[in-house]
């Protein structure tokens, strides 16, 4: 039986310290034990074979960083969640309704959010242009 | 014993038994898949492919390390390394069986854990969320289209199915008022009526079903897995995020997404599947794993000895037959029984899971990415919350 | 045992903070701030805060770090430019950092009551008692005694919400 609360860390740590050396090890083996070979083709970023166009690390879409946002704020609450949850036998009705207030102002933030189209990742339809649809014109419309 | 030697000899223990799984559970995916296909899948390398494996591991290493001129170099390294870093920890702190077992004979009594830790369930969340790092790593290290955009989806993927997983693992706390896992699962023991079992997914007043099933869900996003498997998506992406990786750098990332699949698996079966409860009364509940290993052992002698459908199985499966009759007599010892019965327990209901986790992979398609994002933001979330709420009405309106 | 596990860590704080603001490129700072947060995290974990050290990790580590990883990617922005610096710059900072250091520590040490020693993992449990910084004893005090902070909490999440939705508006209309 370990003798102090940090002394049940012990095998964590150990296992932390393994786990680095494992991780290390996997990643760096294949670069000394594999033979080695360089060729202009091997250096090019693979895009199914085309010759690669401009720089890979182009500018991406807001939602992500917005999704990012929302999960910051959300992941605070549910962390709150968790001191609440052990206690909850204690407090009953009390930490309930507490909680029920918490997350209903939190809940108006995140029907804004919702009702705001943040969280909509579908590109919006267009309205389509009224007209015979023949197979090169749905192509274009495609495109 | 003193209780670091003693856990250094169990951490040996189940490093091994932990790292010959990881290596197995993809030999079983892929037979698994195949059967699924009408393939045979791997049979080449040792009896029904069983040294596949070991071979895999052998042509990784020995590929050639290859590290493209145009990655950032450091970053290319430390991604996978990240990745299978913050996978492999989680072990040391899953209990597997009874607390205060005799060690048969010797005087050592210990549990069946590496450790238990008072906030166990909300490091595995914790180490969970780091897991983004090598995916996002290494999709913007490798400074290939491709990867980037793999590595973002995924990204923004895991940071979104983590918030129902942390939602849904709340709901049970409320009823059981701990995170320790030890005492998670202690506080599942018994039956109702002796033919229900008190499982979470069971438990009186508010059975957690949803959030069991909230879970699985967020553990399926959480580990890449199909459906959620976009990141990866094949004819999209050719490969996502590891697009630039090759050698045993490639399999890095396999054995972080295995590792982290038996986490899910485990977290699931301690919080809602009883951890290592048996599923019936104990009185025939002890002879089950003898039954089930003896059953086995049956079957593979049946079709090595009777109907061997292919060249060797007339000698390979005889073999396993008796090795499973004889693991099945070894569990029909009382000293034994008392020892790895609840062991026996939690991997069985692990490897049941995992299974899912296989057949899912075998036959849903993949979602599309909006598609993906709606279904957590949308439905995922709200689900998880009024589960919540209504759980905490529940065990409100019941203590006294 | 706790000491050196203290030093070690506390080291890797540093380190990791020292090597966030001399890396030129931006991925590279951030990653020096995980660091950062989880060698904190651990330090909380020391001082027996076991439920603000998984906080720290889960919050700070695993959310925060995220948005920023995002942020630097989403803005592309390559490594600073090495900037000229002239060595009369070195000689005149130098010892400044010395002086504000040594009148940091010179106010903390006032602050410190001299006899009492910090401990280190020293706290206890036992069944029916939870330890001191355990989420039982958070949650008891969270939702007792400081029940008013932690639901303005909840208004502070909402105005943040509101600022992140108004700051992507543009992009999303």
């Amino acid at each position: 039986m370990p003798t102090s609360e940090l002394e049940k860390y012990f095998p964590v740590l150990v296992m932390a310290v393994i786990a680095a050396v494992m991780a290390a090890s996997l990643t760096i083996l294949s670069s000394v034990l594999g033979k080695r070979s360089k060729s202009p083709q091997k250096d090019t970023p693979y895009e199914c074979g085309m010759a690669p166009t401009g720089d890979a690390r182009d500018r991406f879409s807001i939602k992500f960083y917005l999704v990012a946002m929302i999960f910051i704020l959300l992941d605070i609450e549910a962390v709150f969640l968790y001191p609440w949850a052990v206690v909850y036998r204690q407090l009953k009705w009390f930490a309930f309704f507490e909680m029920l207030l918490f997350i209903a102002l939190v809940l108006v933030g995140y029907f804004y959010i919702w009702k705001k189209g943040a969280l909509d990742w579908a590109i919006p339809e267009r309205p389509r242009k009224a007209g015979p649809k023949t197979g090169t014109n749905l192509y274009r419309e495609a495109a | 014993m003193d209780f670091m030697i003693l856990s250094l000899i169990k951490l040996g223990l189940v490093l091994f038994i932990f790292m010959t799984a990881l290596a197995y559970i993809q030999w079983i995916e892929r037979k698994v898949i195949a059967h699924v296909q009408l393939r045979v899948g791997p049979k080449r390398v040792g009896p029904h492919g069983l040294l596949q494996p070991l071979a895999d591991v052998i042509k990784l290493i020995t590929k050639e390390g290859m590290v493209p001129s145009h990655v950032h170099p450091v970053f290319y390294y430390l991604a996978p390394f990240v990745a299978v870093f913050f996978a492999l920890i989680p072990i040391s702190f899953i209990p597997f069986g009874q607390a205060n077992v005799k060690i048969p004979f010797t005087d050592i009594t210990t549990n069946m854990e590496l450790t238990d830790l008072n906030i166990g369930l909300l490091l595995i969340l914790g180490l969970s969320g780091m897991g983004v790092y090598g995916i996002a790593l290494a999709g913007w290290a490798s400074n290939n289209k491709y990867s980037l955009i793999g590595g973002l989806r995924s990204s923004a993927q895991m940071i979104s199915y983590e918030l129902p997983m942390a939602l849904a693992l709340v709901s049970p706390l409320l009823m059981l008022n701990t995170v320790s896992l030890r005492e998670l699962v202690n506080g599942q023991e018994g039956f109702y009526f002796n033919v229900i079992p008190r499982w979470t997914i069971f438990l009186m007043p508010a059975p957690q079903i949803f959030s069991f099933i909230i879970f699985m869900i967020a553990g399926f996003a959480e580990t890449n897995r199909v459906p959620f498997d976009l990141p990866e998506a094949e004819n999209e992406l050719v490969a996502g995020f590891h697009v630039e990786y090759a050698s045993m750098k490639f399999a890095a990332f396999f054995m972080a997404e295995y590792a982290n699949m038996v986490t899910v698996c485990s977290v699931a079966t301690l919080l809602f599947l009883g951890g290592w409860h048996p599923i019936v009364v104990p009185g025939i509940g002890n002879w089950i794993p003898a039954l089930v290993h003896i059953g086995g052992g049956a079957i593979c002698l049946y079709h090595g000895l009777v109907q061997p459908a292919r060249k060797w199985d007339n000698i390979t499966l005889p073999v396993f037959g008796v090795a499973f009759i004889g693991a099945g007599l070894l569990f029909a010892i009382p000293i034994v029984q008392e020892l790895l019965a609840p062991v026996f327990w939690f991997t069985a209901k692990l490897l049941i899971l995992l299974f899912v986790f296989i057949w899912v992979r075998a036959t849903l398609p993949r979602f599309r990415y909006d598609q993906l994002m709606r279904f957590a933001w949308l439905f995922m979330f709200p689900l998880a919350l009024v589960n919540l709420l209504i759980t905490g009405l529940l065990v409100a309106a019941t203590t006294n | 045992m706790d000491a050196i596990l203290f030093f070690l860590f506390a080291t890797i704080t540093v380190i990791c903070a020292i090597n966030m603001v001399l890396q030129r490129h931006p991925i590279s700072s951030a990653l020096s701030l995980i660091g950062v947060m989880g060698s904190l995290a651990v330090l909380y974990l020391l001082l027996g805060g076991e439920f603000i050290a998984m906080a720290q990790l889960i919050v700070y580590s695993g959310a925060i770090m995220v948005l920023f990883l995002f942020v630097i990617m989403l803005l592309n922005s390559g490594a600073e430019p090495k900037r000229s610096r002239h060595k009369i710059l070195l000689f005149l900072g130098a010892p400044l950092l010395v002086i504000l250091l040594g009148v940091i520590g010179y106010f903390i040490q006032g602050q410190i009551p001299a006899q009492e020693m910090v401990k280190f993992g020293s706290w206890e449990s036992g069944p029916g008692k939870p330890a001191f910084g355990s989420p039982q004893n958070v949650g008891m005090s969270l939702f007792t005694s400081y029940l008013l902070p932690f639901e303005i909490t909840s208004v502070l999440i909402l105005i943040a919400i509101l600022g992140a939705i108004v700051l992507a508006r543009k992009e999303i209309d």
